[in-house]
C-alpha cells in the first residue's frame, strides 16, 4: 500500500524502553511501531490480571457480612472509580519519582534488586550469555538485568487499581443477581456449601458478569493510551513521534486506530467465546 | 455452500476496511485541493487565528485569558497590525507539538508561530511554507550541577527527558549514536511533564532548544543556580512561523511583516521614534513608511502597513530584548540573532 510506504524509512529516534526488543534509531519505522504495540501489550496484560484479581477480592469484600472489609472495599471502589484516570496516573507517577532515591543512590532491596528513580531492576536470564544477568550500579544508572521503569510502574498501578474498582462492582452485582431462591433450593436439596458456591452461585454469576467484564477489558487496553502523559513509550507515544517526524498525520492516526480496533475485536471475540462456553456449561 | 459463505465474509471485511480507510483519503485529498485566499478570510473575520505553544516563556506564553506575550506572539501581532490595523485582533490557539501541523493543515489557524524548526521534511512534505527565521536556535542539555557533568560527552548511559513530537528526539538519537553514548530518552507528550519529571530527578539531563532550556531553568527550576546548561549545541534549529501552501499572497504578507521588523531595526526605526522619523528624507525610510512608494499595495495592504507593525510591536531588536534578551528574565544573548551588520545572521531582503 502506497500510503504506508513511509513506514519503511529509518525511524531516526530511539525508544527509551523496548521490553527486551533490540531497537535502534536506524531500524525502520514499522519496527518502532511494533515496539510501541508491544509496550502497550506489555503494560496492559499484567495490569489486566492485577485488575481482575484485585477487583474480585474487593468485590467479594463488598459482599462480606463483616463491616470492616465491607467498608474498606467500599472506600476503595469509591476512591478509584470517581477520580479521572489521567489524574490518578499523574499522581502515581509524580509520587514515584519524587519519593524514590536517585539512581546513583538506588535502594538495594534484595541481592540484585535495586529500586530508584531509574526504576525497579532485577536479575534476568540472559539467553545470549546463558547465564543470569545481575544488575549493578554503574555510572549514573543501575545497569544489567531487566528493569521496570517508573513510567511502567505508574501506568500499571493506575490502570489496575482504576479498572479493579469497576471489576469489583461487576463482581458484586453479578453475585447479587443470582436469586436467593435458587440458593435456598439447592440447600433444600441437600447441596453442601461448596456445591452451592461452585455449582450454583458461580456459574450464574459468571454468566451475568461476562458482558460488562468484556467492556472493562476493552477499556483497560484503550486507557493504556494515556501512558503517553507520563512518558511511557506505548503505541500512541511512538505513533505521535512517528507522526511528527514524518508529518503523515492521517496515516499515523489511521494506523493507530486500526491497531486498537484490531486489538479490541480480538479481545471481544475471545470474550464472546468464553461467554458462550459459560452458557453451555450452565445449561448442561 | 460453506465456501461461498466464506467468500461473502471476506468481501464484507474488505468493504468494512474500505469504509474505514476512505474517509482518511477524502480528508487528505480535500486538504490538498482546498485553496482560498487566507488574507480575505482574515479581513472578513476581522480576526487573525494564530497557533502558538501551550506556554514557552519568552516565545509564547499566556498573560491573561486572551492576551499572550513572547517573541512568537509578536509575529502574530505584527501580521494583525499590518492586515487588520490592530495588533490585538488575534485569536490564539495553544497547540502542543503533535497538534500544531494538523491545525495548520486543516485550516483551523491562519498562521503557526510556535517555535517550530525549519527542516527539509517539514518544508517539503507537510504542505506548508516556512516563512522566515525569527530565531536561530540550537539544541542543548540542562543538567543538575551536583551531577558534576561539564560536557554532553559525559552523558554516557544517561536517561534524558524530552518532549514528544519534536525534532529533539531525532537530534538526540543522532548525537548519541555519533558519540556512542547509549542515551535512553524518556519522552513526554507535554513540555510541562518533561521538565517536571526532570526537576524531580527522573532523568540525569533535560534536552530541548537552548532558548527553551534558559526559559525552563529560569522560570521552572526550584533553584536555577543548581542547574547548568552544557556548552554543546548539538543541532541547528532555525525557528520561524509557517503558513499553509496554496496561498502565495498570504505567504508574502506574513513574510514581509517579519522582514519589516528586521528592516526597521536596520533603519533605526523604533516603536518610539517611527512617527517622528516619517519625515526623514532617507529614501529607504520613505519607502518603509509609505511616504514615496506604496509598498503595501503590492501585498494587498495599504501604504501604512509597516508603520502600524512597528508602532504595535517595535522592531526586531526591541522585541528580542523585551521578551528573551536583557529586558526579560531569560537574559539570552543576541548571538546569531544579531543583524548581519553586527555580525549576526538576520538579513532582511530590501523593502523596495
Amino acid at each position: 500500500m502506497i500510503w504506508l510506504d513511509f513506514l519503511s524509512q529509518p525511524a531516526g529516534f530511539d525508544i527509551g524502553e523496548t521490553g527486551g526488543w533490540l531497537f535502534e534509531a536506524s531500524q525502520p519505522l514499522w519496527q518502532a511501531m511494533l515496539v510501541g504495540l508491544s509496550n502497550t501489550l506489555r503494560v496492559s496484560l499484567p495490569s489486566l490480571v492485577l485488575a481482575l484479581v484485585l477487583g474480585t477480592v474487593v468485590g467479594l469484600g463488598r459482599l462480606s457480612p463483616e463491616p470492616v472489609p465491607r467498608r474498606l472495599a467500599g472506600l476503595f471502589v469509591n476512591t478509584f472509580r470517581n477520580v479521572p484516570l489521567l489524574v490518578q496516573l499523574l499522581l502515581w507517577y509524580f509520587l514515584l519519582i519524587e519519593w524514590l532515591p536517585a539512581p546513583n543512590e538506588a535502594m538495594h532491596l534484595l541481592p540484585g534488586v535495586w529500586l530508584s528513580k531509574g526504576g525497579l531492576a532485577f536479575p534476568w536470564w540472559d539467553a545470549a550469555l546463558g547465564a543470569w544477568s545481575m544488575p549493578s550500579q554503574e555510572g549514573f544508572n543501575v545497569q544489567g538485568g531487566a528493569s521496570l521503569t517508573p513510567e511502567f510502574l505508574a501506568v500499571a498501578v493506575a490502570l489496575s487499581t482504576y479498572t479493579a474498582a469497576f471489576v469489583a462492582e461487576i463482581v458484586r452485582s453479578a453475585v447479587s443477581s443470582v436469586p436467593v431462591s435458587l440458593i435456598e433450593a439447592a440447600q433444600t436439596l441437600g447441596a453442601t456449601r461448596a456445591q452451592v458456591r461452585w455449582r450454583v452461585l458461580l456459574p450464574q454469576a459468571w454468566r451475568a458478569a461476562m458482558p460488562p467484564m468484556s467492556n472493562q477489558v476493552l477499556n483497560l487496553i484503550k486507557n493504556s493510551s494515556l501512558a503517553v502523559a507520563v512518558g511511557y513509550p506505548d503505541l500512541v507515544s511512538v505513533g505521535n513521534t512517528a507522526l511528527n517526524q514524518t508529518g503523515r498525520v492521517m496515516e499515523c492516526i489511521g494506523l493507530m486506530m486500526l491497531t486498537y480496533l484490531t486489538l479490541s475485536w480480538t479481545v471481544s471475540a475471545v470474550m464472546n467465546l468464553l461467554g458462550r462456553q459459560s452458557r453451555l456449561a450452565a445449561s448442561a | 455452500m460453506r465456501n461461498s459463505a466464506k467468500r461473502v465474509n471476506v468481501s464484507r471485511c474488505i468493504q468494512a476496511a474500505r469504509l474505514l480507510v476512505l474517509p482518511l483519503f477524502i480528508t487528505l485529498t480535500s486538504l490538498q485541493a482546498q485553496a482560498g485566499t487566507v488574507l480575505d478570510g482574515v479581513k472578513q473575520r476581522g480576526m487573525l487565528r494564530c497557533g502558538v505553544s501551550t506556554g514557552v516563556v519568552g516565545f509564547s506564553a499566556p498573560e491573561t485569558a486572551t492576551r499572550w506575550k513572547g517573541l512568537d506572539v509578536e509575529v502574530c501581532r505584527a501580521v494583525a497590525a499590518a492586515v487588520l490595523g490592530d495588533p490585538d485582533k488575534v485569536n490564539y490557539t495553544p497547540l502542543n507539538a503533535q497538534q500544531r501541523f494538523a491545525a495548520l493543515q486543516s485550516g483551523q489557524i491562519d498562521l503557526l508561530s510556535r517555535n517550530t524548526s525549519w527542516t527539509l521534511t517539514r518544508d517539503a512534505s507537510l504542505g506548508f511554507h516556512f516563512v522566515a527565521v525569527t530565531y536561530f536556535d540550537g539544541q542543548g542539555f540542562l543538567v543538575p550541577k551536583k551531577l558534576k557533568v561539564t560536557s554532553a560527552r559525559q552523558l554516557k548511559g544517561a536517561q534524558v527527558c524530552a518532549q514528544a513530537g519534536t525534532t529533539t528526539e531525532k537530534n538526540l538519537a543522532d548525537y548519541a549514536r555519533r558519540h556512542q553514548l547509549n542515551i535512553k530518552p524518556v519522552v513526554f507528550d507535554t513540555f510541562e511533564a518533561a521538565f517536571k519529571a526532570f526537576f524531580s530527578g527522573r532523568c540525569q539531563a533535560y534536552t530541548t532548544d537552548a532558548s527553551g532550556l534558559a526559559s525552563v531553568r529560569n522560570k521552572e527550576a526550584p533553584n536555577p543556580d543548581d542547574y547548568l546548561i552544557l556548552p554543546e549545541t548539538i543541532s541547528k534549529e532555525p525557528l520561524g512561523p509557517m503558513v499553509k501552501r496554496g496561498d502565495d499572497e498570504w505567504l508574502a504578507v506574513v513574510k514581509w511583516s517579519v522582514f519589516a521588523l528586521l528592516e526597521a531595526e536596520e533603519l533605526g526605526l523604533t516603536q518610539a521614534n517611527i512617527e517622528a522619523r516619517k519625515a526623514d528624507t532617507d529614501p529607504a525610510i520613505q519607502r518603509f513608511v509609505g511616504g514615496s512608494d506604496d509598498m503595501g499595495k503590492l501585498l494587498g495592504l495599504d501604504k501604512l502597513w509597516a508603520v502600524r507593525i512597528i508602532k504595535a510591536t517595535g522592531n526586531y531588536g526591541e522585541i528580542f530584548e523585551r521578551h528573551v534578551g536583557q529586558g526579560s528574565p531569560l537574559k539570552l544573548p543576541r548571538g546569531l540573532n544579531k543583524l548581519w551588520t553586527q555580525g549576526g545572521l538576520m538579513y532582511p531582503p530590501p523593502i523596495r
